[in-house]
């Protein structure tokens, strides 16, 4: 296919440097300002204007600073109780990005190591991995979500262990795949040939081969939790007031959608950049990793 | 065919048995129903009652047997909220959610394919660019936060459309959008991609060397193979498109099966959640194994391994 490729590319050639230089590019964008994104929620304290609780009755539902009636203290305006939007924004983007980031961890801890293992051993575990995937693939997992957070307690830690549950299936097969792939490359039936224990030939020469599509699956499953949770928060069944959360914030903000707009609009954007800035720098990632990929 | 039909039937009963189980056990952890179903006053003689009525009295996997020997025979119990029939309950709502999916799905797949492939074909072109990029934000936006902003923008600032409910074809477009605009981005990105891959493979060349029009080459011998791993791909999205259905329907106040679920939830309805994640998974066999089907008729190669197999 490359052979066939090469006259073709050869006319374009520039052109797909180009374009591929702008995704790069992009990518760089996309992480550049998601460094950003977690650097102002890592210093909330500090950065934040006003603590997330902090309540002012007086100054409940001020509009945007740049709006008439504005406020020139809350530049994105207040909530019912006063708070400021900024703030809580700001504080906001700490709960969603830290629970998505230790979901994402988790799941990816959980999902390698039964991938690894399934793969590299197959037979019932293989089998029992595999028909686990199957059942929870078979379903809707937004809909299995609020079924659990509904009827177990939403904390913390269940809200954490849902998440992980939605992206274990994404690390388990893909690694599990790749690592079917390894076992039969020449390199892993030498080591095993001179007498190298499974633990060794599984930590030193088939994991290293996983890792590309590791760091792939995972800059997109961090974009997906960040949805998820802010999806189940908006429904109440996710991070719990008062602790301030976007998808919690935005629920706030449908019932004074045609009052107070700013409640309902401010946290969305949060997660969009958010969002968009993880798709970029895993677009990024992706292409440089597999160029021949055209994404 | 039809051997493989019932085969995937056959492998699809471990699944929705693996639901019901899941369900059923949390459904049991969470407390008692009667706390939520009967008045604080009742007493414990009247909460014991109502246990023993609908068979709560008993040991969970004893429980769990007898409803799966009524399920066997189409009887998925008694709503606690509705005293109607469960399945009923859900079956009066689940047209809604098909009607709001169906629709998503005819928006995204009639505007992302043509978008797909004109991007492909007009590669790095002002159209390429402005509708990948139309596609990146289109898969970062939340479902139900784009639900608000149309609501935000179309109902509430242009008085165009209204805010929610169902009946009307107007109460239709708001909702269908917004649920088809992740499932449109997904779409039209493989599309493009597929027809780059498609393109550049050496029958297209030949078609063009025999000196076929570029439309030929592209509507006959490109688009088509393209198409098949986008049927499997939106097949395959379809469970995502039901969970978005939920937050949609949230969002429009859509009578469909999701907010039914959102509802019975917290009432402790067991019977109709259980009911209604029953249906929603057996719809969701239902229409990959279609989807599978289609995949054999537009591409015979499968179809031809399937009837050896």
């Amino acid at each position: 296919m490359l052979a066939a490729d090469a006259p073709e590319s050869r006319a374009r050639g520039d052109h797909q440097v180009l374009w591929r230089l702008v995704r790069i590019r992009t990518g760089w964008f996309g992480a550049a300002l998601l460094m950003l994104i977690i650097g102002v929620a890592l210093a909330a304290p500090l950065v934040a204007p006003y603590s997330f609780g902090q309540m002012s009755l007086e100054n409940r539902l001020k509009p945007p600073n740049w709006l008439s009636g504005g406020s020139s203290t809350h530049l994105l305006g207040t909530d019912p109780l006063g708070r400021d939007m900024l703030s809580r924004v700001i504080w906001a983007a700490r709960t969603s990005l830290g629970i998505a980031g230790i979901s994402v961890l988790v799941a990816l801890v959980f999902g390698v190591m039964m991938g690894l293992l399934s793969g590299y051993y197959g037979g019932w575990l293989d089998g029992l991995v595999m028909r686990l995937a199957d059942i929870q693939l078979s379903f809707p997992y937004l809909l299995l979500a609020i079924a659990v957070m509904a009827l177990l307690k939403p904390t913390l830690a269940n809200l954490i262990l849902v998440l992980a549950l939605r992206s274990w299936v994404v690390y388990a097969r893909t690694v599990r795949g790749s690592v079917l792939v390894a076992k039969q490359r020449e390199f892993v039936e030498a080591t095993a040939a001179l007498g190298a224990t499974d633990r060794r030939i599984i930590t030193r020469h088939i994991t290293p081969n996983v890792i590309a599509p590791i760091i792939v699956i995972s800059s997109f499953q961090l974009a997906e939790l960040i949805i998820a949770e802010s999806s189940l928060s908006f429904l109440g069944l996710g991070v719990q007031p008062p602790t301030p959360s976007w998808g919690g914030m935005l629920s706030q903000g449908r019932e004074y959608l045609t009052s107070a707009w700013w409640l309902g609009v401010f946290p969305g954007l949060a997660i969009i950049l958010t969002v968009l800035c993880i798709n970029l720098c895993g677009d990024a990632l992706r292409y440089a990793m597999d160029p021949r990929l055209r994404v | 065919m039809v051997r493989m039909v019932l085969s995937r039937l056959v492998q699809a009963v471990p699944s929705l048995l693996g639901v019901t189980i899941i369900a059923f056990v949390l459904l049991h952890l969470s407390g008692d129903v009667t706390q939520l179903l009967l008045p604080m006053e009742a007493p414990e003689e009247v909460r014991a009652d109502f246990r023993r009525a609908y068979g709560l009295d008993r040991p969970i996997p004893v429980q769990y047997a007898h409803y799966l020997a009524r399920l066997l025979q189409g009887d998925f119990g008694q709503s606690f909220s509705h005293r109607r029939p469960a399945l009923e309950v859900v079956l009066e709502r689940l047209p809604a959610t098909l009607e709001l999916s169906a629709a998503a799905l005819l928006i995204a797949v009639l505007i992302a394919i043509p978008a797909g492939i004109i991007s492909a074909v007009k590669r790095n072109s002002i159209f390429d660019h402005l509708s990948m990029g139309l596609v990146l934000l289109g898969q970062s936006v939340p479902t139900f936060w784009l639900g608000m902003l149309m609501i935000l923008v179309f109902a509430v600032g242009l008085h165009a459309l209204p805010v929610s409910g169902r009946g009307s074809f107007a109460q239709l477009v708001l909702p269908s959008v917004t649920l088809a605009m992740w499932l449109l981005a997904l779409v039209a990105r493989l599309t493009r991609s597929g027809m780059l891959e498609v393109l550049s493979q050496d029958y297209i060349r030949t078609a063009r060397a025999k000196g076929l029009a570029e439309f030929v080459v592209t509507a006959r011998h490109a688009v088509r193979n393209a198409l098949v791993p986008i049927v499997t791909v939106v097949g395959l999205q379809v469970g995502g498109l039901l969970g978005g259905a939920v937050m949609t329907e949230a969002v429009f106040a859509w009578p469909g099966v999701g907010t039914l679920v959102l509802e019975s939830i917290l009432k402790r309805d067991y019977p109709v959640v259980l009911a209604a994640l029953i249906m929603v998974a057996t719809a969701f066999v239902l229409i990959n194994l279609l989807v599978d089907l289609l995949y054999g008729y537009l591409d015979p190669r499968v179809r031809a391994g399937a009837q050896r197999g």
